[in-house]
């Protein structure tokens, strides 16, 4: 790395929607511009002075079709009035726009036209009945797809991969791991007071997923529900500053992480995957970010990962290289990515756990491994071994298309 | 004609009624689907919705926009592949709108009953008075030359009637849906002796289409489901009366409501069952059955006297409560109606004293949104009225009397011949009035 860079003093808004008891899909809720001021005030709350901020990067995909609004670089100033007449830009990728956002802001350090920047995350999705959000976020992916594509297009492609995955590999083999991936994401979930499915009490979780089968007629042919991310409103923010930058900051780097490694890798998007049954893109991206670290996946004590399905969480493993091709599905069945197992995944649920607002999902794993690799993780704190100091995240935009991965350092 | 020929014109009269609205919506629905398959693409579908009110047409095209849409909203997946090869439709948004678009186009609202004289198939669904519904449909029948076939909604004419006073000859049968049609899955089927059975058996195939479960009915004056709510409300307004030989009337409806509705576990109590109906509707089937019964009378003084005071109950347009028996403040039941001072008397005032008199309900009682999820229902309701015979309150007491006259109601429709089994009666009770238990049962023996 050219030039240190850390993170520090993230801040997540609840995940809101579905699961939520508070959610009322009936009633009028915040709009887009409450959750980037909450999220913006959040992060300003513990550093104390919003003037020490020279630039704000807002991560948004579709505010433009959810709530009929672009141009979210001109809110920065809600967060705060010292923020007004400095750069703000937003920036977009699908679902790894908050990933994007962490890069624009380290781009921003890195070129030394700033020391503090305020990166931000956000989407507000229950505007629109999900049959209509299906449609939006369908924009992920090739428009001259859309059409052949199913009602709910991006289920419609994982269910694809993972209909490859069980004829490959067996259906039970598949889906108990999917089932077991499941499972940790509610129980993380219920360790973190602001994820969505916090308030999942349901005392059988597994048996709930074995008796939601796969229906073709009213979802998708390979995936239930369960197997899915939610769609949320929220949004995240954390610091991205130089080393000057914590210093003016007065943060001790013991409150930071430090960014060991970092890639950014986007494939075409008008062609189909290689193989549906691997992730290539984020293989790519996790290999070039680990090997800018000088680090194997062996030194990182937690990950967080992009499941906006179970099938994607499975892959991601095996992109990683923690199992073998095919042999995802094992690991994950055998508790290995579960919060006591041997590579703690997703500690605050994931996105099917913690929830999923598209545009901040990026942002939200930065902070949570910020949190856990600072002390700041609540209840969902988990106890890292000392000789692994490193955390990773993996945030993916579209069907593989386009890939943010980090490492991050204790500081 | 085939089943989608008969289906190319039709007509429902009494479009904008309460039951008329929905049968519109389900048919409409059925012809749009017919009409969007490959083989009948430039064929024309019309659906007449024919009402006298004109206010009540342009409401029902509101509510059909609104429903069609949620229909729509929920088959999408479906909807996808239907217009697979309209490639202007490429997000969901556009096939649902272009779906709405397709039902409502089949849908002309007209005051105009000549648009009638084309239809091949007439769904009847004007006021539940036999005079009425003859001249109509005779009207029709008359002047229509393609000798439609008649579906009336009617819930307690006997068909027979209809058929030989209008000159229908075989071609009309009872169609009889529950309220609301859009979601009460039981359709009650009469035919009379004459019905086409190929009349009979295009009933079957557009109930199945429109994923109805059909029970079969004998032609003979309230069919099933009236048949066993007619007499249930006759016998709750005498149990009423009786109690009020202590007690003022509005404490003995009360206590006669509570009994129908929690100790028997049901959804509603008898007397906000009426209100629901309407008093003056319920008056109107009892007049309309009452002829037909041989050894009792389906008549009560106490309706009587409430439709001269003009407390009717009934819905709103809204689909809100109108006060009847019982006054209803959000949903919630305030206070009772007492016709001798011609005015509602507050819950607050006696229902602490009634609900003593009746006494606690048996410990393992489970509300009826509870109960009616039970998979096993003998599990739960048999330990339930045991407890109930067992105990000594005034409440269980009258509960297991009512329920047995309840069972004795359901057993005589099938020993009169109106129900082919105790089965169909359970049937309909379960599906049409949303009862956790069926009617004919060994809980109150």
């Amino acid at each position: 790395m050219p030039k240190k860079l850390y993170m520090t003093a993230g801040y997540n808004t609840i995940s809101m929607g579905t699961g939520r008891k508070e959610f009322n899909p009936k009633k009028e809720r915040p709009g887009i511009e409450h959750y980037i001021s909450e999220a913006g005030k959040g992060v300003v709350k513990q550093i104390g002075d919003a003037a020490k901020i020279d630039e704000t990067v807002i991560g948004n995909f579709m505010a433009a079709r959810f709530n009929k609004q672009a141009h979210l670089g001109g809110f920065a100033a809600l967060v705060d009035d010292q923020l007004e007449n400095k750069p703000s830009l937003s920036v977009e990728g699908a679902c790894a726009s908050g990933g994007l956002s962490l890069i624009s802001a380290m781009r921003s350090v890195l070129s030394e036209s700033a020391d503090v920047v305020l990166s931000l995350g956000v989407e507000v999705q229950n505007t629109v009945k999900a049959i209509y959000g299906a449609d939006i976020l369908a924009g992920a992916g090739w428009f001259k797809n859309r059409k052949t594509g199913h009602a709910y297009f991006f289920p419609g492609q994982f269910s694809d991969r993972a209909g490859v995955y069980y004829e490959k590999y067996g259906y039970d083999y598949a889906r108990n791991g999917m089932k077991q991936w499941f499972v940790n994401a509610m129980e993380h979930a219920r360790l973190d007071p602001d994820a969505q499915e916090n308030h999942n009490t349901n005392p059988d979780l597994a048996g709930s997923y074995d008796k939601m089968k796969p229906n073709g007629k009213a979802f998708v042919e390979h995936l239930n529900v369960l197997d899915c991310s939610k769609v949320s409103d929220g949004a995240s923010g954390i610091i991205v500053a130089s080393e000057q930058g914590l210093q003016k900051l007065g943060i001790a780097k013991s409150q930071a992480v430090e960014i060991a490694g970092w890639a950014q890798v986007t494939r075409n998007i008008t062609k189909d995957p290689i193989d549906p049954v691997e992730l290539t893109t984020i293989k790519k991206a996790a290999e070039q970010a680990l090997a800018k670290a000088g680090i194997t996946i062996d030194q990182v004590a937690t990950v967080e990962t992009h499941d906006c399905f179970s099938i994607a969480g499975l892959l991601a493993v095996e992109a990683l290289g923690l199992a073998e091709k095919g042999k995802g599905a094992e690991y994950v069945a055998a508790g290995n990515t579960a919060r006591n197992g041997a590579m703690p995944m997703n500690t605050t649920g994931g996105l099917i756990g913690w929830g999923h607002p598209t545009g901040a999902t990026g942002v939200h794993q930065a902070v949570t491994i910020w949190q856990q690799l600072t002390g700041n993780a609540g209840q969902a704190q988990l106890n890292l071994p000392a000789d692994r100091p490193y955390g990773l995240t993996i945030n993916m935009g579209g069907d593989d298309v386009t890939v943010v991965a980090i490492v991050y350092k204790r500081g | 004609m085939t089943y989608d020929e008969r289906l190319q014109q039709v007509a429902v009269l009494g479009a904008a009624g309460k039951m008329g609205s929905g049968i519109l919506l389900l048919t409409a629905v059925e012809m749009a689907d017919i009409s969007l398959k490959p083989e009948n693409k430039g064929k024309t579908f019309v659906l007449n919705a024919i009402d006298l009110s004109d206010e009540g047409l342009a409401g029902l095209m509101d509510y059909l926009r609104a429903q069609v849409l949620k229909i729509a909203e929920k088959k999408t997946i479906q909807l996808r592949q239907l217009y697979a090869d309209r490639t202007d439709l490429i997000e969901n948004y556009d096939i649902i709108d272009q779906y709405v678009n397709d039902v409502l186009k089949l849908v002309r609202p007209t005051t105009a009953m000549e648009t009638a004289y084309h239809a091949n198939l007439v769904f009847e669904a004007v006021t539940e008075n036999k005079a009425l519904k003859v001249k109509i449909l005779k009207q029709i029948d008359e002047h229509n030359p393609n000798k439609p076939w008649v579906f009336t909604n009617t819930s307690s004419v006997p068909i027979h009637l209809i058929e030989s006073e209008a000159g229908l000859n075989g071609r009309v049968l009872g169609f009889h849906f529950y309220n609301p049609p859009a979601v009460q899955k039981l359709v009650e089927l009469i035919v009379t002796k004459s019905t086409d059975p190929q009349m009979n058996q295009f009933a079957l195939d557009y109930a199945k289409a429109l994923r109805k479960v059909v029970v079969p009915s004998n032609d003979i004056a309230g069919f099933i489901g009236n048949g066993h709510f007619m007499r249930d409300a006759i016998y709750g307004i005498n149990q009423a009366l009786e109690l009020a030989g202590d007690r003022p009337l509005p404490e003995a409806i009360y206590m006669v409501n509570k009994v129908s509705q929690d100790f028997l576990v049901r959804p509603m109590g008898i007397f906000q069952l009426i209100d629901y109906v309407g008093i003056d509707v319920v008056q109107f089937i009892m007049k309309v059955m009452n002829p037909h019964m041989q050894d009792e009378d389906l008549h009560s003084d106490l309706l009587d006297q409430m439709i001269a005071l003009s407390v009717k109950g009934g819905q709103m347009s809204s689909g809100a409560q109108k006060d009847g028996f019982l006054k209803y403040e959000k949903g919630f039941i305030t206070a009772v109606y007492d016709p001798t001072q011609k005015a509602y008397i507050s819950l607050e005032s006696f229902s602490g004293k009634c609900d003593q008199k009746l006494g606690e309900l048996p410990e393992n009682y489970k509300p009826w949104k509870a109960a009616v999820r039970i998979a096993d229902k003998d599990s739960h309701f048999i330990p339930y009225f045991e407890a109930m015979k067992l105990s000594d309150g005034f409440g269980a007491k009258l509960a297991v009397k009512y329920g047995k006259n309840s069972d004795a109601i359901g057993r005589k429709l099938v020993s009169d011949g109106v129900a082919n089994n105790h089965n169909d009666v359970n049937t309909v009770m379960l599906t049409g009035f949303f009862h956790a238990y069926g009617p004919v049962n060994n809980y109150f023996a």
